[in-house]
């Protein structure tokens, strides 16, 4: 069951990834196409974790692959609050390819198959892991929006006529997508990293490389709400911020492997 | 009955017999009244065009006469500029004027809405209403499923959607204007349609100034005070007379420590420029010229036509399906005939013997039932044969077939 799930998840998000990309080409229908793609893999990507959760009894998020099926999830599932609008297509176009690669890579991980109950107890994976990798999903997102605004920003600045035609969200709306996105990722962040502190404490383990990481993550991003609301940053500047964090996700998301679950 | 469309438009006719023949809104619907004596009638009258359809006995005869006592022209005259259209050809128009593929900047939107007006102050019936609902879903699937009413197709146009893409909504948005001329103003307008409010006039006649920025409900300055308060607006719409720039890259520098990295957007229709080209240097300052916005328009222009062959598709469509409603109209009186001519047969036959048969209650609601079922099975293959039929070509003459055959009137005579 959950390989039929995974082959027509998959599908559906490769789908909507061709289908943005054909959106981008020439708008018109491949562009529906694409959202009902992501709502559809999505769907299925949700009864995949749901068949999962059922055989594993219990969350089977305690594999450097099967927290990263979960990640793909909840970044798909942070980009359909909004994502899904015409203007936003442009959007799906870096998010969709990117959760059909990294769900391919979940499963040659051994994260589809799931079924083997987790070490970790139910509520820590809830909220350490469960936070952490939405604060994660939310980053990558912000990461994406920022990546568009510099793209449009270029564009405006290139004023060549034909890259001023053509629907894309504007500058404004942009950065203010990034700053709510970072700015709701980040109290599950910092509650994600007490949770795992708290944990640490217990067992009498000490700080590691990722751990550092992972602060150096709170730091990055806590500075870039600072910066934005208290400094007025504003532009090029809190975009580049915001990708420098999202530098620090992916190194914690590749670390995981190296750390959590050698 | 057949649809008559008779009109004539920008395309063969000039704009001072257009003018002539240019019907108000109220006045179109009292004409379209006045046209459908026992039919159906509607006035579709712009600036571009004014068109007259008509169902109805000698429809175009009669709107012929009509066209001819509004537009002043008589005669071959009036025949030279005039186009005929029935049926088929008649709403396949119909759908490229409500598309937008039949104005002058194609897939410009305000036609749709002056069919619909059209069509609401209409004598309409179940052909005209058909043909103006179809017409304005098929005008709203071409903007919806291609791009060709997406991009600005005038210069101020273009300055207005530019700034979208900087600032989403232009609700919030204030602006400088920057002269106090006819260019700027047109400008002005185009902005404050799309949600913008015209903070500031500046202008070297503080009065002229005032005046203008009075109907935008703005403040008139000086054009000494312009960089005094760009740290006010988000947007900057020049045209001056000018001979040197009436703003530089230094005054906008000094404003943009106020901004915070807030974009700055400006728009120069001067020849001579008004603006600094280095301005756009600056971070988060847009500066496009006249040049930009015209090339901007003519790559809009370009991909609007490129965007018009699939939205011919998307018409051509809804007209063959106009074409196959109006032909199945054709057959359902037959349909309607020879359906009451059987049950009037099965009917009367019951009647006949139900006397004689001494049948109970229950055994004859079985004969009523099994009859009627016979009946319906005999006449279902010719049901579906003549709706068939209708959706091809030949509907009507089989429909003639089956009256001339079953020695049928229609169920209404």
């Amino acid at each position: 069951m959950a390989e039929y799930l995974f082959g027509f998840a998959f599908l559906a998000y490769a789908a909507a990834a061709i289908a943005y990309a054909a959106d981008a080409r020439r708008p018109g229908p491949a562009g529906r196409i694409a959202t009902w793609g992501v709502r559809l893999g999505w769907l299925l990507q949700t009864a995949l974790l749901v068949e999962e959760a059922a055989r594993a009894n219990g969350f089977p998020w305690s594999t450097w692959a099967g927290s990263l099926n979960l990640f793909v999830w909840l970044v798909v599932s942070v980009y359909l609050v909004w994502g899904c609008r015409t203007r936003y297509r442009l959007l799906g176009l870096a998010v969709m390819p990117v959760a059909a690669g990294l769900l391919v890579v979940a499963r040659l991980g051994g994260g589809i198959g799931g079924g083997s109950t987790s070490s970790y107890s139910t509520t820590f994976l809830v909220v350490h892991v469960g936070l952490l990798s939405f604060a994660f999903a939310a980053f990558t997102l912000a990461a994406a929006l920022s990546g568009l605004y510099l793209w449009q920003e270029r564009r405006l600045k290139s004023r060549r006529p034909a890259a001023l035609l053509g629907r894309a969200p504007s500058l404004l709306t942009l950065e203010t997508l990034t700053s709510r996105t970072i700015a709701v990722a980040l109290p599950a962040l910092t509650a994600g990293i007490v949770a795992g502190l708290v944990r640490l404490r217990d067992q009498g383990a000490s700080v590691d490389a990722l751990m550092a990481v992972t602060l150096g993550t709170w730091a990055v991003y806590g500075s870039y709400l600072v910066l934005r609301y208290e400094a007025g940053w504003h532009g090029r500047r809190a975009a580049y911020l915001a990708l420098v964090g999202f530098a620090f996700v992916v190194v914690a998301r590749l670390g995981l492997q190296v750390s959590h679950f050698s | 009955m057949t649809l008559t469309l008779v009109g004539l438009s920008h395309r063969g006719t000039p704009v001072a017999v257009r003018e002539r023949a240019f019907v108000p809104l109220p006045q179109a619907g009292e004409l379209a009244t006045s046209l459908a004596v026992e039919g159906e009638a509607v006035c579709l009258s712009t600036c571009n065009r004014t068109e007259l359809y008509v169902v109805g006995e000698d429809a175009e005869r009669r709107a012929l006469a009509v066209l001819e006592s509004i537009s002043g022209l008589a005669g071959d005259e009036l025949r030279a500029v005039v186009y005929r259209l029935a049926d088929e050809a008649a709403a396949l128009h119909l759908f490229r004027v409500a598309a937008g593929l039949d104005s002058l900047v194609p897939g410009e939107g305000e036609i749709l809405g002056q069919v619909r007006a059209a069509f609401e102050e209409g004598a309409t019936g179940p052909v005209l209403d058909r043909l103006f609902r179809q017409a304005l879903h098929a005008g709203k699937k071409v903007r919806a499923e291609t791009a060709i009413a997406e991009s600005p197709a005038s210069v101020s146009s273009a300055a207005a959607a530019l700034a979208q893409q900087v600032f989403g909504r232009l609700d919030e948005c204030r602006v400088l204007l920057v002269g106090a001329g006819h260019v700027a103003e047109l400008a002005a307008r185009s902005l404050a349609a799309r949600g913008a409010s015209i903070a500031f006039v500046a202008n070297r006649s503080p009065q002229r100034a005032a005046e203008l920025a009075s109907a935008f409900a703005g403040e008139g300055i000086g054009l000494d005070r312009a960089a005094a308060v760009l740290g006010e607006v988000d947007v900057v719409l020049s045209s001056t007379g000018s001979p040197g720039w009436v703003l530089g890259r230094e005054e906008v520098d000094g404003a943009l420590r106020d901004r915070k990295g807030r974009p700055l957007f400006l728009i120069d229709l001067a020849v001579p420029r008004d603006l600094d080209p280095a301005i756009h240097e600056l971070d988060a300052c847009y500066l496009y010229d006249i040049d930009d916005l015209e090339s901007v328009v003519a790559a809009s222009l370009a991909g609007r036509r490129r965007e018009a062959a699939r939205a011919e598709a998307i018409v051509a469509e809804e007209a063959e399906s106009f074409r196959e409603w109006q032909a199945s109209r054709e057959v359902v009186p037959a349909i309607a005939s020879l359906r009451a001519w059987a049950e009037e047969i099965r009917a009367g036959e019951l009647a006949r013997v139900r006397g004689r048969l001494g049948l109970s209650e229950a055994q004859e609601e079985a004969v009523e039932s099994i009859t009627a079922q016979i009946v319906n099975k005999l006449l279902h293959p010719p049901t579906v044969r003549l709706k068939e039929a209708a959706a091809g070509a030949d509907g009507g003459g089989y429909a003639e077939a089956v009256r001339h055959l079953f020695d049928l009137r229609d169920p209404d005579d």
